[in-house]
């Protein structure tokens, strides 16, 4: 046995008081507020210091960099370079209109329209739309955290100073408190949901179910230390719906979940995730599929009609990107969703990247390390906006009613609207967009088939 | 010259598409920027960042190709008459375009290489018959020597008529 020294134990006792206060004050100030769906205001306050701090220490970036006389790195969102939005066609007759002067309208092959291909090509070379969506958003003022500096030549000894004293905070204060919260979380959503299981249906089981899970997603929330702000909740998601949002992050769910009661859909995973899934089912009907049958559409979507049509469920949360994106844009929503014939509820998100950036980049960081870095980011803060319902009108498609949804979303988050695929981030782009541009430049050159029939 | 502001831009973009973050990049890392993969002359202009035979381009090479790009105005700024003509300048565009088309870089385009070039563009919606007369009418118009090919003299010629070759063949910094 070796020797304890006096100093050990008072060591000790120490270890033991804090950690008694630190449990208390979190039970008093997160814990029970989140079982109640109330807030001190706590979280508001700290994202005004925040903003306070992050602009002064903006400003002395520029004053070193002025004193050095270097030009500042600043990040533009909206492109690097000036881009003509003109179709193929118009951009081809442009050309050879350019020279002479003469309008040429019969269609027929020059050697300058190269330059319309040459010229696109280097332009997307130089700045494309897509690629950048798959990789964390630039900031325009620094936020303290070394992640997103992009001017460290310009520090002065009191910034290092904040700086350093910012990681203290971050690393040792905040994280392991957060880590706590998100332990309580996680196990009360666990054993919870597990023993409302055991009792019998109906609405005792319903409303005991609705208010664990609620519970557990607010004490998640505050894990990350989100600061949310809901606008137009007299749109919420109604039983029989489904509910369509943009996705960047698996933060999404938790953000929506505490504020309303879905059924998640969603592929079963193995581990600590698949406890929880399994536990979450006990309470109430959400919708896991086996990996295998993920691929047979025809099986999923039978499987969520089934759902939809029994207007005792809880609305569907679908993410119809298929991936996380970055959160400048909204990228091609999956029809699948859009076909099987239910109210459409649309939510945009938008986070504000400032206080921490929630896009996960699932190339570069696994879920873990993903965790890590939310928990020792300053906050995650964001608003939602939940948009009146929609469904599909008789003359449109699944497509086009998709598109008009993502549209609808585009322009609440102030995101930009594209038309590509998020599965880019990992596969190579279908051949048919190559044989459009193909069939258009084709046209351009000997007409339709009536023209040549003419000549 | 570029600016300093210009080249860290161009050099965050370098490194963003440098995926094997080894400093170079190859055809494969041009390839997977969407957009340029479904322009039907994506592959011709990614080789031209390839110098003879190689298989991967540093950011020197990278920014010397773009650099073809600028507009002709920057030219204004640095007048320097004695030293050798800048990138830019509106016959190494030229050249650029040409580069293009010749595919065995013998500094000329025989009905071959245009024939080649010309079913890139269009894919599959014409004919060969159809194809062949079109290179042939156009070799037709822009050969003046009888060798039934267009050097670069011709093609400058062709191309001049119709085209204001600075503009078309510039790109714009936004800032």
């Amino acid at each position: 046995m070796f020797l304890l020294l006096p100093f050990d134990s008072l060591v000790v006792n120490l270890l033991g008081i804090s950690i008694t206060v630190l449990f208390t004050l979190l039970l008093v100030f997160i814990i029970v507020p989140a079982i109640f769906g109330v807030s001190f205001g706590i979280r508001k306050v700290y994202m005004k210091t925040l903003l306070k701090i992050f602009q002064w220490a903006t400003l002395r970036i520029e004053r070193g960099a002025k004193e050095k006389n270097h030009p500042l790195y600043k990040p533009y969102v909206n492109g690097i370079i000036a881009k003509e939005p003109m179709s193929l066609e118009e951009e081809i007759k442009e050309i050879r209109r350019s020279g002479s002067g003469k309008a040429l309208d019969t269609p027929e092959f020059e050697l300058s329209d190269i330059f319309y291909f040459c010229r696109k090509g280097i332009e997307t070379i130089m700045d494309d739309e897509v690629t950048k969506r798959f990789s964390a958003e630039e900031l325009e003022s620094w936020n303290l955290l070394s992640r997103t500096n992009y001017n460290f030549h310009y520090i002065s000894l009191r910034l290092t100073v904040l700086w350093g004293l910012g990681m203290l905070i971050r690393y040792c204060f905040l994280l392991p408190l957060r880590i706590a919260l998100a332990f309580t979380g996680i196990s009360l959503l666990v054993t919870g949901t597990t023993v409302v299981g055991y009792l019998p249906n109906g609405r005792c089981k319903e409303f005991l179910s609705k208010h664990v899970h609620l519970m557990c997603y607010r004490i998640c929330v505050r894990a990350l230390t989100a600061i949310i702000t809901y606008h137009d909740r007299e749109n919420r998601p109604r039983n029989g719906g489904i509910c369509v949002a943009n996705h960047t992050s698996p933060i999404d769910v938790i953000i929506l979940a505490s504020d309303g009661y879905y059924a998640m859909v969603g592929q079963v995973h193995g581990g600590l995730m698949g406890v929880i899934q399994r536990a979450m089912v006990k309470a109430c009907p959400h919708v896991w599929f086996e990996r295998s049958e993920v691929k047979d559409r025809h099986l999923v979507a039978k499987r969520l009609t089934e759902h939809v049509q029994d207007k005792s469920k809880l609305p569907i949360l679908i993410f119809p990107e298929g991936t996380c994106i970055n959160n400048t844009s909204v990228m091609m929503f999956k029809k699948g969703s859009f076909e099987i014939g239910a109210t459409v509820y649309p939510v945009a998100i938008k986070y504000d990247p400032q206080f921490g950036d929630a896009f996960w980049n699932s190339s570069k960081y696994g879920m873990v390390t993903y965790l890590l870095r939310m928990m020792t980011s300053w906050a995650i803060v964001c608003s939602v906006w939940y948009l009146p319902p929609m469904t599909r009108q008789p003359e449109e498609d699944a497509v086009q009613f998709a598109n008009r949804v993502k549209s609808a979303i585009a322009r609440q988050g102030g995101l930009v609207d594209l038309l590509w695929d998020g599965g880019l981030k990992r596969e190579k782009v279908k051949d048919t967009f190559k044989e459009e541009q193909q069939k258009l430049y084709s046209k351009m050159i000997v007409g339709n088939h009536e023209d040549r029939s003419r000549s | 010259s570029v600016s300093h502001s210009q080249i860290t831009r161009l050099y965050s973009r370098f490194t963003s598409l440098d995926k094997g973050e080894n400093g170079t990049l190859s055809r494969e890392d041009f390839q997977r920027i969407p957009e340029l993969a479904i322009n039907p002359l994506g592959d011709r202009i990614i080789n031209a960042f390839f110098p003879e035979g190689e298989d991967q381009v540093n950011f020197r090479g990278f920014m010397r190709t773009l650099a073809h790009f600028r507009p002709i105005e920057d030219n204004e700024k640095s007048k320097d008459q004695n030293g050798p003509e800048p990138l830019n300048s509106r016959s190494n565009k030229l050249h650029f375009a040409f580069r293009l088309y010749d595919l065995d870089k013998d500094d000329k385009i025989s009905r071959d290489e245009l024939l080649q070039v010309l079913r890139m563009m269009v894919g599959v919606n014409i004919s060969d018959e159809q194809l062949g007369s079109i290179a042939d009418r156009t070799i037709q118009e822009a050969d003046q020597d009888g060798d039934s090919a267009i050097s670069f003299a011709e093609f400058v010629k062709v191309v001049l008529e119709k085209v204001d070759v600075e503009q078309k063949m510039s790109i714009r910094f936004l800032h």
